[in-house]
């Protein structure tokens, strides 16, 4: 069961992940957008949108932190074990909290004005919104649960470790049979929102438009004339 | 000197029944889809009336358009670069569709299915967005013929810049209709604000696009335009535009709402600018704007532009239609036409001729007779209310320019009335508006004759080029960007390649 959700799974996922991107991007950039929805609503969205995507992006900010940053150098960069426990359950805590408000907002208010907004709801957007909800309800049992009520657990011996294992293609997943139930969930379903990504809206986060910074403002396309064509 | 071609547009708007058959035509040709129900790519406003979407044009409330800063540069209205991606979680400046209105439908099955009974059967409205009973409280010409102007225009923001001076009294009242579509500007700040780059100019005739595979939905565009022409799909989450109907374009055919005005009112033809002139044009101080935006259009017979352009392998056939361009002859050599908001200062190419029978109907209301042109030009000149109002439209403000306008209109209507009365000739009235019998006889050929092959002057797309144009559509926006993207000159993307599917279902 284990060897299955931390070896076989996380890979079948990756391997999702990445074909699907490759499939998505050839067949479908017609459907590659945030499908905004702000037309239909716009006072919700501008309080719950902006909460839910600087929590999201505070919250990807600390796995990576947290995951791919070794025990090994944050304390040979001389942080302490207590300072960085600090840091990751406070600097958690707060970004889980403004992702955590912002996507309740965002449910709430695609019930209260469904008659609207199931135009744009797609049965996609409703197994998205689950799967984020129960990640996050998780990833806020692993940070206050275990760190902040309860005695604290060090994923950084034992998650973070195998995770950084899958990657390199030895995955050592036995580490994982002794961390606790959430943690082990949390990453299970973290997984699964690899594999439905290159199929959800989430494929916006790939179009960031950080470009717009540099380009021209004025956009012209195509060749001018008929003749330059030919000769060309 | 860099010579671009542009596909322009002029209406006259003295001419303008106000029937809508453009904006029906349109709709049945581009917008009679899900998710653009509420989108006119072609609608006709009364004005004054604050119009579709409502008050489009309070850019303090919309923030459309450019302006200069404190230091003379251009800048969006919305603001920078980096303003724009950090309201990229929620635009705060986008209207929603309440600004629009509330798309209806009827329950048409009623009528059909209600049993026999005493009552007659009603059709209720429905909502056309969630299917359920709605009561109609706006829509998008919903102050046809000032309805409503009582409590409506004086919200416009042109009537609001007039102050104290323009009450809008019943007695003193006045209209005329305003048919707007995309201006397809040389300056367009709906492309300057997408992130994605996916709004493009074509090189060949001008004409504004968004590219739907492109498009990301930020909606950062529907901020940008001043003249709330670009919309949302919400089934799509894309944004689309008028496409000046460029097929037709392209087949040498006139868009769907000139082929089809009853009125008779719109001039389509080719216009050519200097591209290096165009950043210059947007710099100037308001009154100076109208002048410098016609400083950009080349002239066509000039023999050094003609050289030019056949350096720039601009095709003859493209030249000589320049020539005949009715776009020209109004905006340029009888300088009657006047570009729509010139403050927004995105150079647009859909200019009007301003509308003199709001003037003629006050005339006559003092006591003037609307067929002297002394009495004409008296009631330009001192009823200020119809003239100031006009000038927030199409000048930034400067009550001459339309003066002038009006008053050439004024003296050719009295000029041909001399003529066909076989009068003398009013040689003093000519130099006053400073036309020669002959352009003014040129010019009422032009606004009370031309035919459709005068008034759409159209030279098609070679039919070799149609696969090309098609690539267009999906090419990359950057690398095709010859002279202006970092790319420089590109090619654009082969046809073939893999076939697009919709992951979403379609409703």
């Amino acid at each position: 069961m284990d060897f299955f959700a931390f070896v076989i799974w996380p890979y079948v996922a990756l391997a999702i992940f990445v074909v699907g991107h490759v499939w998505r991007w050839r067949h479908d950039q017609f459907g590659w957008t945030s499908r905004t929805s702000q037309l239909l609503e716009r006072k919700w969205l501008g309080l719950a949108s902006p909460l839910f995507h600087v929590g999201a992006l505070l919250v990807i900010l600390g796995h990576i932190a947290g995951l791919l940053v070794p025990a090994e150098l944050t304390e040979a960069l001389g942080v302490s074990e207590h300072l960085y426990h600090s840091i990751a359950v406070g600097g958690g805590v707060l970004a889980g909290v403004l992702m955590g408000v912002g996507l309740v907002l965002l449910i709430i208010r695609r019930v209260v004005f469904r008659d609207r907004l199931r135009l744009v709801t797609t049965r996609g957007d409703i197994v998205l919104y689950v799967l984020l909800s129960v990640i996050v309800f998780f990833g806020f049992v692993e940070t206050v649960g275990h760190n902040v009520v309860g005695p604290g657990y060090d994923y950084r011996k034992t998650v973070a470790i195998w995770f950084r294992s899958i990657f390199i293609i030895h995955p050592e997943w036995t580490l994982m049979a002794s961390a606790p139930f959430a943690y082990r969930v949390h990453a299970t379903l973290g997984f699964a929102l690899f594999a439905i990504w290159p199929f959800s809206r989430l494929v916006h986060v790939w179009s960031v438009p950080i470009g717009y910074l540099a380009r021209p403002y004025i956009v012209y396309r195509g060749t001018r004339l008929a003749t330059k064509e030919r000769g060309s | 000197m860099r010579i671009f071609a542009q596909m322009a547009m002029v209406m006259n708007l003295d001419k303008c029944i106000g029937c809508h058959t453009c904006s029906v035509t349109c709709k049945q040709t581009w917008t009679n889809r899900d998710g653009v129900e509420y989108a006119w790519f072609n609608n006709v406003e009364t004005k004054p009336g604050i119009g579709y979407p409502k008050a489009w044009e309070d850019q303090e409330r919309w923030k459309g358009g450019w302006a200069l800063d404190s230091s003379g540069k251009l800048r969006l209205v919305s603001g920078g670069r980096i303003r724009r991606l950090t309201g990229i979680f929620a635009n705060p400046d986008l209207p929603s569709i309440d600004d629009y209105y509330e798309p209806v439908t009827y329950d048409f099955d009623t009528l059909l299915t209600q049993p026999v009974g005493k009552g007659m059967p009603v059709a209720r409205p429905l909502s056309a967005l969630t299917g359920k009973p709605t009561s109609i409280t706006w829509g998008p010409n919903w102050e046809d013929d000032l309805a409503g102007a009582g409590t409506t225009a004086t919200q416009d923001p042109n009537m609001k810049r007039l102050a104290a001076k323009a009450k809008m009294e019943f007695e003193k009242s006045f209209m005329f209709y305003l048919p707007r579509i995309c201006e397809h500007c040389l300056n367009p700040a709906c492309m300057s604000a997408c992130p994605s780059g996916a709004i493009y100019k074509r090189e060949r005739d001008g004409i504004v696009l968004v590219d739907q595979d492109k498009c990301r939905g930020w909606r950062m565009c529907v901020t940008g335009c001043p003249y709330k022409k670009i919309y949302i799909n919400h089934a799509t989450g894309l944004a689309e535009k008028c496409t000046f109907c460029y097929p037709r374009i392209e087949a040498g055919l006139p868009t769907v709402c000139g082929e089809t005005c009853v009125g008779r009112l719109r001039y389509i033809g080719l216009i050519l600018y200097d591209l290096d002139a165009v950043e210059a044009a947007t710099l100037v101080a308001d009154h100076e704007l109208l002048e410098a935006q016609r400083q950009v259009f080349l002239d066509p017979f000039s023999p050094e532009v003609i050289k030019a352009a056949q350096a720039q392998s601009i095709p003859p056939e493209w030249i000589e239609a320049a020539q005949r361009s009715p776009v020209w002859a109004l905006a340029m050599k009888h300088k009657v036409a006047l570009p729509l908001h010139p403050e927004y200062r995105t150079l647009p190419m859909v200019w009007y001729i301003p509308p003199l029978s709001p003037v003629l109907d006050v005339t006559a209301e003092v006591g003037g007779d609307p067929v002297l042109p002394d009495d004409i030009f008296h009631a330009v000149t001192s009823l200020r209310i119809p003239l100031d109002y006009l000038a927030e439209l199409l000048t930034a403000g400067d009550t001459d320019q339309v003066a002038g306008v009006l008053m050439k209109l004024a003296a050719m209507r009295a000029h041909m009335r001399t003529r066909t009365l076989n009068a003398e000739t009013d040689h003093d009235m000519l130099a006053r508006v400073g036309a020669s019998a002959e352009e003014l006889e040129d010019l009422y050929r032009l606004l009370g004759i031309a035919k459709m092959a005068d008034r759409y002057v159209i030279p098609p797309a070679h039919t070799e080029d149609a696969a090309m144009l098609n690539a267009w559509t999906s090419g990359c926006s950057l690398s095709d960007a010859s002279g202006v993207g970092p790319g420089g000159v590109g090619y654009p993307r082969a046809a073939s390649g893999p076939v697009p599917v919709e992951l979403r279902r379609r409703k």
